[in-house]
């Protein structure tokens, strides 16, 4: 069953709405308009320190502070689960802080703040998916000087990204990024979809839901409006895959989600399902099967 | 003559050493901090100190921290150097953290980690807001209580799930197949080889390595490197650490496992032929898994970095462990490229007690080097004069930098290419 959808309630008294003070969301919202403006650039704004550490989601969690509205659902997720610690404690945050209503339902939500995943459910049109960006610069294990890699963008010089994927194909007979695979946006800029699994990357493509990219430590937010053209990088001879099971999913049955593998004991046995916490359910209620849950 | 500058008597060094101490103990109608307190109620930083110090010893570090002021690289400072007085008896057993008595243990690489997660006490979920109750001085909390675990039970490793698909090198020792160990120039540690504890899953090298015995050299193997790391500091291992994130030698880890809690120290005295614990302490172990996509001899699979500090010091531990697999750059046939890898860099300027010394020691007096110094440039000047005009044999020296309204100053920053590529974000100007 899911957990029952806490009520919203009275802000934390002391605070401003959503933490941030006005002027700072105006900034940040601000960067946003520009970010959307040139798909898949990445915009310098002034990021803030936020009560959690740099690295815990505090570029999301500015920008879910900086677009979020009293009358928003939120949904935050973290591998794909809602009910991870990361994702109870920032939903926890933005409820102290906003009182808004949260929600585990991708299909309720109005703003998803996200870690790793995009959600199964396909994503309509007046959604916000807001990314955690650890690492923005999709150029840094090429080229780790910022200064040197804004040329490259500005230069539209991604030949040694190509490179790099030749080199993996040369060695392994494949290209081997697993999460965070490169893509190209609108046929312009080279942009990292923060670390989703590949498996998710054709969800960027042409959705519906404007996507919204935030970078807190590194400082830069990025953008996909809606309908946007976002193509993973590939070889006409070695064109773009995502990973798929063998086995469907141990609790739903589903065959074209992306599967967490559970070690179950110290002997190796383990078993296999949904990252998607929320699809999962959905699905096993369809089937009205008692929905099951990892303890 | 009137001023001697330099030349301090004794009486001189005596009231420095008398203002300090009053200084340090503030205003006498506020009472004074025990050692108790600071034990009690700053654990992290006696455990800092302790692990830097290379000491384990809550109550001599909460002592080093009081003498200090509170400036912990001083207190590790007063810790090594007590550490020297100490004579070497024996050399423990390598710890089996296996059977550490838990306080906390985390994987990020699985959903279930067999054996399973425990939070524990960490700052990572607490929303970073001042509690301005706790400014009041009558604070009591109570622990939370939880279902007691079995002690016996060992708490079987992540890491070793990988193992046994052969995905992990269980023990790291790829990093250490290049060369045979070097043979110790200095003093041999005083235990004998142990047979590698087959649940362990790092192999204990016989005869490691001792940094407080023998003299570094490089190339190193990774036992010594273990051992400057965990004494290294803690700010410098973790910008480190922090580099090899952003890109500067490329290193992408999983935390495979991160576990604080309590091990026994057990030695076994040669005249007594058994082993006998002495004591528990509390260390954080960390293991990081890191990618490595084979090289010629070794099949692709994930290779692991190693952190382990005395007390709770987590971001140390995690620190090391990214600092130790960057430093396997070499052993793994990776490219050198980023300054973590680099372990004459690091493990040279890593110990903070030698770095604050080298450092500071520019406030001794060099008037004699200075003097010779400035002999030199003297004559240079004097040299460069006669250069920029002949007839003029003893001509006051030009100064070139009022001469020349353009010089060739490094030291100004040309304007960064970004402003001109990278559209300035509005937030930028906001105040």
């Amino acid at each position: 069953m899911h957990p029952p959808t806490p009520t919203p309630t009275t802000p934390e008294p002391g605070f401003n709405f959503a933490y941030l003070d006005e002027q700072t969301k105006r900034s940040v919202r601000r960067a946003l308009l520009k970010a959307v403006a040139i798909p898949g650039h990445q915009i310098p704004f002034s990021s803030r320190e936020m009560p959690m550490s740099y690295g815990w989601g505090t570029g999301g969690i500015q920008v879910t502070a900086s677009v979020i509205g009293q009358t928003d659902t939120l949904k935050v997720i973290d591998q794909g689960a809602d009910d991870t610690t990361n994702a109870v404690n920032i939903r926890r945050f933005f409820r102290k802080v906003c009182g808004v209503e949260t929600t585990e339902q991708t299909e309720a939500a109005t703003l998803i703040q996200t870690r790793h995943r995009i959600p199964e459910t396909a994503l309509r049109e007046g959604q916000i998916m807001v990314y955690q960006v650890p690492m923005p610069e999709p150029l840094y294990f090429i080229e780790p000087s910022r200064t040197e890699a804004n040329k490259m963008h500005a230069l539209e010089e991604y030949g040694p990204m190509y490179v790099r994927l030749y080199e993996d194909v040369t060695r392994f007979g494949h290209i081997a990024i697993a999460y965070d695979y490169p893509v190209m946006v609108h046929d312009r800029y080279l942009m990292k979809p923060s670390p989703i699994p590949r498996f998710d990357n054709p969800k960027l493509h042409m959705s519906p839901a404007l996507q919204l990219f935030g970078a807190g430590r590194e400082k830069r937010i990025y953008a996909l409006p809606p309908y946007t053209k976002v193509k993973s990088l590939d070889f006409e001879d070695h064109p773009f895959t995502v990973e798929s099971w063998e086995q469907p999913c141990e609790f739903c049955g589903a065959t074209d989600t992306y599967l967490d593998e559970v070690v179950t004991n110290d002997r190796g046995d383990r078993l296999w399902i949904c990252s998607d916490t929320d699809y999962c359910h959905q699905r096993q209620q369809q089937q009205t099967q008692t929905p099951r849950k990892l303890d | 003559m009137p001023y001697v500058a330099v030349k301090g008597g004794e009486q001189a060094i005596q009231n420095a050493e008398a203002l300090l101490k009053a200084k340090r103990r503030g205003d006498p109608a506020v009472p004074e901090l025990s050692l108790e307190q600071i034990k009690q109620q700053m654990q992290l930083a006696v455990n800092r100190v302790m692990a830097e110090g290379s000491l384990y010893d809550p109550d001599l570090a909460a002592l080093a921290i009081k003498q200090a002021w509170g400036d912990l690289v001083e207190a590790a400072f007063l810790l090594r150097a007590y550490r020297t007085t100490l004579p070497r008896l024996y050399y423990s057993k390598p710890l089996n953290t296996d059977r550490m008595q838990l306080q906390r243990r985390i994987s990020a690489i699985f959903k279930d980690a067999p054996g399973g997660q425990k939070l524990g006490p960490t700052f990572d979920y607490v929303h970073r807001l001042l509690d301005f109750k706790l400014a009041a001085e009558t604070n009591e909390f109570t622990a939370p209580t939880t279902a007691p675990v079995s002690v016996s039970e060992s708490t079987p490793r992540v890491a070793n799930t990988l193992a046994r698909e052969k995905l992990i090198d269980p023990v790291g020792l790829l990093a250490n197949t290049s060369s045979t160990h070097s043979a110790p120039t200095d003093a041999t540690p005083a235990h004998s080889s142990d047979p590698p504890n087959g649940k362990q899953s790092y192999a204990p090298i016989p005869d490691p390595f001792d940094l407080t015995r023998q003299s570094l050299t490089t190339p190193t193997q990774r036992d010594a490197r273990l051992q400057n790391l965990a004494r290294a500091d803690e700010g410098f291992l973790l910008a480190m650490a922090y580099s090899t994130q952003r890109g500067y030698g490329k290193n992408h880890p999983f935390a495979g496992e991160v576990r604080l809690g309590d091990v026994e120290v057990v030695i076994c005295p040669e005249e007594l032929g058994f082993e006998v614990a002495i004591a528990d302490i509390t260390v954080t172990e960390v293991q990081m898994v890191n990618q490595f996509k084979g090289s010629k001899t070794i099949p692709p699979q994930f290779t692991q970095g190693y952190g382990l500090t005395f007390g709770y010091n987590e971001r140390k531990a995690m620190a090391m462990a990214l600092v130790d697999r960057a430093l396997q750059a070499r052993d793994l046939n990776e490219g050198i490229d980023g300054p973590a890898q680099d372990e004459e860099f690091v493990l040279f300027h890593s110990d903070n007690v030698e770095a604050q010394g080298f450092v500071q020691h520019l406030k001794l007096p060099h008037y004699i080097d200075f003097q010779a110094e400035l002999n030199l440039i003297r004559t240079l000047r004097r040299e460069y004069g006669q250069a920029q005009d002949p007839s003029k044999p003893d001509a006051a020296p030009v100064d070139p930098l009022s001469a020349d309204p353009a010089p060739e100053d490094t030291s100004v920053p040309s304007p960064t290419p970004d402003s001109q590529h990278m559209p300035q974000s509005p937030a930028e100007v906001t105040p």
